[in-house]
């Protein structure tokens, strides 16, 4: 092949991978793959001791910012960051499947059925999480025989919080694909299995997957909240410190550019699959 | 026997309590229409450092979290600025009312660009100015594509004034929390009961907004079949 | 290689009306050059049509003057003032956009899919510019609009929307809606279309009547050739980004000179 202009070159390598399936594809796979590396180094030293927010550098008597103190604070705010994305990862996994139950659901054919689970989806989609909380604590703590780490309830808490977002993410693909796709397949004879698994999802996913990525990004905005519920996070830690030292605003702060870290990248990174998902359907 | 009611003065309590965190989203809502109407603007301005800082804008106001957002607002900002005593209500309306101007700009963004490119052409051929298009030609239009969003949005921010309870306000939230002391204290009530009649109380807001943003919605769509008409006789006169 | 532009030689005696000038006029979309050095003279008053295969850009000489999309050299003159340029002590500057809005106030346009406010009824979609760039008050513009209406034969669609109004219809609004801003200089951008055959001859009638009054200089571009046969006083063969024929429409519609005309005319007969 002669060398190419740059405007050349993504056509050429389009007619060499036709048929290369979207998630196939290195552009989508490499910052998939980054993704969970760095989460996963993120989530592995996960540190059980505990105090263990407690800073031992103490900030100068003065009122005004201290640069020094907040500094030192990172590597404290870090620890707090990991329990907050390990929290929202576990409970984003949770709302994928629980999600997934809560779609076929309201689906369903059955108004006894569909009636009753789209009245729960609405009403825990449009109620503060920070309440759901306070609700699943209080629910825990008054039946018998059942103790659950604070995490775990944020953890829970946040799962099926966003289950309801992410049932209306999976209905709005299903409902992406085309009249005709359904119809074609049964003309083709296709069974409701094949149908679905064949036909449908195959055609949604790639409708899905970007709101799904946007709702962990938005689950991990609100993972901080496990505060109320003592979870050891991001604002717990910046809590703990302001009890110690009196000083407030700098580990605020810190926890925000912390926040940042995380969901700028990600955010980008679910824009970049939004793009090359819609590119890869023209 | 289990009731799965309160008593008539937690009611009360709660119901006084509501005042505040309505008070907040009016503000925090005010605050953010106009944050996103500037902002949505600004992101599809001629000037590049202007598209630049809006985008900055909303990157920021989306990316952080809206509960650090206001632990920022309403806890560190005023002790760095040695101004403690700033109104809370107003602060955590700042704060709520930013998250909502990143999200809500975008909404305006959309809804702008979705009104065809035409409307904007036949505009300039009736030489109106850039603000006049936009007054009396795209944002009219604009707005059918725009209110259903907003009305998601604004039971968002719903949500997110219980986040105040944790900065010290005495919202819905808080006065839940309240109720919940004083049922351990005389050890009467149930926590789960309690703190589900509060989930009630903010879903039948949310549905208050989302009736609000239905009849506007209804409202703008008979507003969409033109202006008074002229009758009969008015015509004559003119004639 | 451009057909210099002589102005006919015929006395135009209309009052208001504004002449267009295009001196080497370039504009080009990305690698696409559509104007390519164009010169284009319209006398005050004059009826031009623009004939030329699609996508030869010949809608850009209309859209440019409207100042739609910007040139990237050249010099545009209406009514005898540069449109994107200034004067300054004596040299040519990029106007700012003040002086091109003031320019612009010379210049209507109506586009081939009409672009009505679909938010506003009939009247009120006329009464905009003249309330709102005019400074006229409430009632004159209500009754500049019934008049306007009543002229292109939708007396009673006053208060209808667009959406309840025929292509033609909206059409004939559209061109009332331009015609309140009193222009000395009228574009029409393939003005029929967009039209179901049977509703183009309503608006040509407009069209006509616009002509016969002869307070505007018409420039059109158009595939009706009957029509530019009969109203035209000078149709040009425009290609390539430049004009290549041009004359009386007789003459180029006619017997055509040039080849590509030639073959442009071959196939719009033969449909």
């Amino acid at each position: 092949m002669s060398t190419v202009t740059h405007e050349e070159k993504t056509p050429d390598m389009e007619e060499i991978h036709p048929h290369r399936r979207w998630y196939r594809r290195p552009s989508v796979v490499v910052p998939v793959v980054l993704v969970v590396i760095g989460y996963s180094i993120l989530v592995s030293p996960l540190v059980r001791e505990q105090n263990f927010f407690r800073p031992e550098v103490a900030a100068d008597g003065g009122v005004t910012f201290d640069w020094n103190f907040f500094v030192h604070l990172f590597p404290l705010m870090l620890q707090g960051l990991v329990v907050t994305v390990k929290a929202t990862l576990i409970g984003f996994l949770l709302a994928i499947v629980l999600g997934f139950f809560l779609a076929l659901g309201r689906r369903s054919k059955r108004r006894l059925l569909s009636w009753p689970v789209t009245a729960v989806i609405e009403f825990i989609r449009s109620t503060p999480l920070l309440v759901q909380l306070f609700f699943w604590q209080a629910l825990v703590r008054a039946s018998e025989g059942i103790t659950l780490e604070p995490i775990t309830i944020l953890a829970l808490g946040l799962g099926i919080h966003y289950a309801t977002y992410c049932s209306e993410a999976y209905r709005a693909g299903i409902n992406s694909v085309d009249k005709g796709q359904w119809e074609a397949a049964t003309a083709l004879n296709l069974g409701p299995v094949t149908s679905w698994t064949r036909v449908a999802i195959p055609q949604a996913v790639p409708n899905v997957l970007p709101a799904l990525g946007n709702y962990l990004i938005a689950g991990f905005k609100d993972a901080p909240m496990g505060v109320a519920v003592n979870a050891h996070g991001l604002l717990f830690f910046a809590d703990q410190v302001r009890n110690d030292t009196f000083r407030a605003t700098e580990p605020y702060l810190i926890a925000g550019v912390g926040f940042l870290l995380v969901s700028l990248p990600a955010a980008w990174l679910v824009r970049r699959l939004e793009k090359r998902i819609s590119y890869e359907r023209v | 026997m289990e009731s799965w009611l309160l008593s008539g003065s937690q009611y009360r309590l709660l119901l006084e309590a509501s005042g505040t965190t309505l008070q907040i989203l009016a503000y925090a809502f005010l605050l953010g229409i106009v944050l996103s109407l500037v902002v949505g603007i600004a992101r599809l301005s001629e000037r590049a450092w202007v598209r630049g800082l809006a985008l900055v804008f909303v990157e920021f106001a989306r990316g952080i979290s809206s509960i650090i957002l206001l632990f920022i607002v309403a806890i560190a900002i005023p002790i760095l600025f040695g101004a403690e005593q700033a109104p809370l209500i107003l602060l955590s309306a700042i704060a709520l009312g930013i998250n909502m101007g990143g999200y809500g700009a975008e909404i305006i963004r959309g809804g702008i660009q979705a009104v065809p490119k035409g409307q904007t052409e036949a505009s300039i051929s009736l030489n109106l100015g850039p603000a006049q298009r936009l007054r009396h030609v795209v944002l009219p239009q604009a707005l059918t594509i725009i209110l259903p969003p907003m009305g998601n949005l604004t039971i968002e921010i719903l949500k997110g004034t219980a986040l105040v309870s944790l900065v010290g306000m005495t919202d819905i939230m808080q006065m839940a929390r309240n109720i919940r002391q004083q049922q351990l204290a005389d050890a009467v009530g149930t926590q789960p009961v309690l703190f589900l009649n509060v989930l009630v109380l903010y879903f039948i807001l949310a549905q208050v907004i989302n009736l609000l943003f239905k009849v506007a919605e209804a409202w703008l769509a008979k507003r969409y079949e033109g202006g008074p008409a002229l009758t009969g006789t008015e015509l004559e006169a003119i004639r | 290689m451009s057909v210099s532009e002589t102005t006919t030689a015929r006395d135009i005696s209309s009052k208001g009306a504004a002449g267009v000038r295009m001196r080497g006029v370039t504009k080009a979309f990305g690698q696409n050059v559509v104007l390519r050095d164009l010169d284009l003279e319209v006398a005050p008053g004059e009826k031009v049509v623009v004939i030329g295969p699609s996508g030869s850009g010949k809608t850009t000489i209309l859209r440019t003057t409207m100042t739609l999309e910007r040139i990237d050299a050249g010099t545009i003159e209406v009514g005898g003032r540069h449109l994107y340029h200034e004067s300054v002590n004596g040299k040519l500057r990029p106007a700012r956009e003040k002086h091109i809005r003031e320019v612009r106030s010379d210049i209507g346009m109506v586009f081939q899919h009409f672009n009505l406010f679909p938010h506003m009824t009939a009247l009120e979609n006329i009464m905009l510019a003249p309330m709102k760039v005019h400074g006229k008050s409430r009632q004159e513009a209500q009754a500049l609009g019934v008049e306007l209406l009543d002229k292109v034969g939708l007396a009673h669609a006053v208060n209808q929307t667009p959406g309840q109004l025929s292509g033609g219809q909206k059409q004939r609004v559209a061109i009332a809606r331009s015609l309140a801003c009193e222009p000395k200089v009228m574009l029409f951008d393939e003005v029929t279309s967009a039209l179901d055959p049977e509703l183009v001859g309503e608006v040509l009638n407009v069209l006509r009547d616009i002509a016969e009054e002869g307070r505007t200089t018409m420039m059109l571009v158009t595939h009706e050739m009957g029509f530019a046969r009969e109203m035209a006083d000078r149709v040009l063969m425009f290609d390539g980004g430049q004009i290549i024929e041009s004359g009386p429409p007789a003459e180029v519609l006619g017997s055509p000179q040039h080849e590509r005309t030639k073959a442009f005319l071959g196939a719009v007969k033969s449909h």
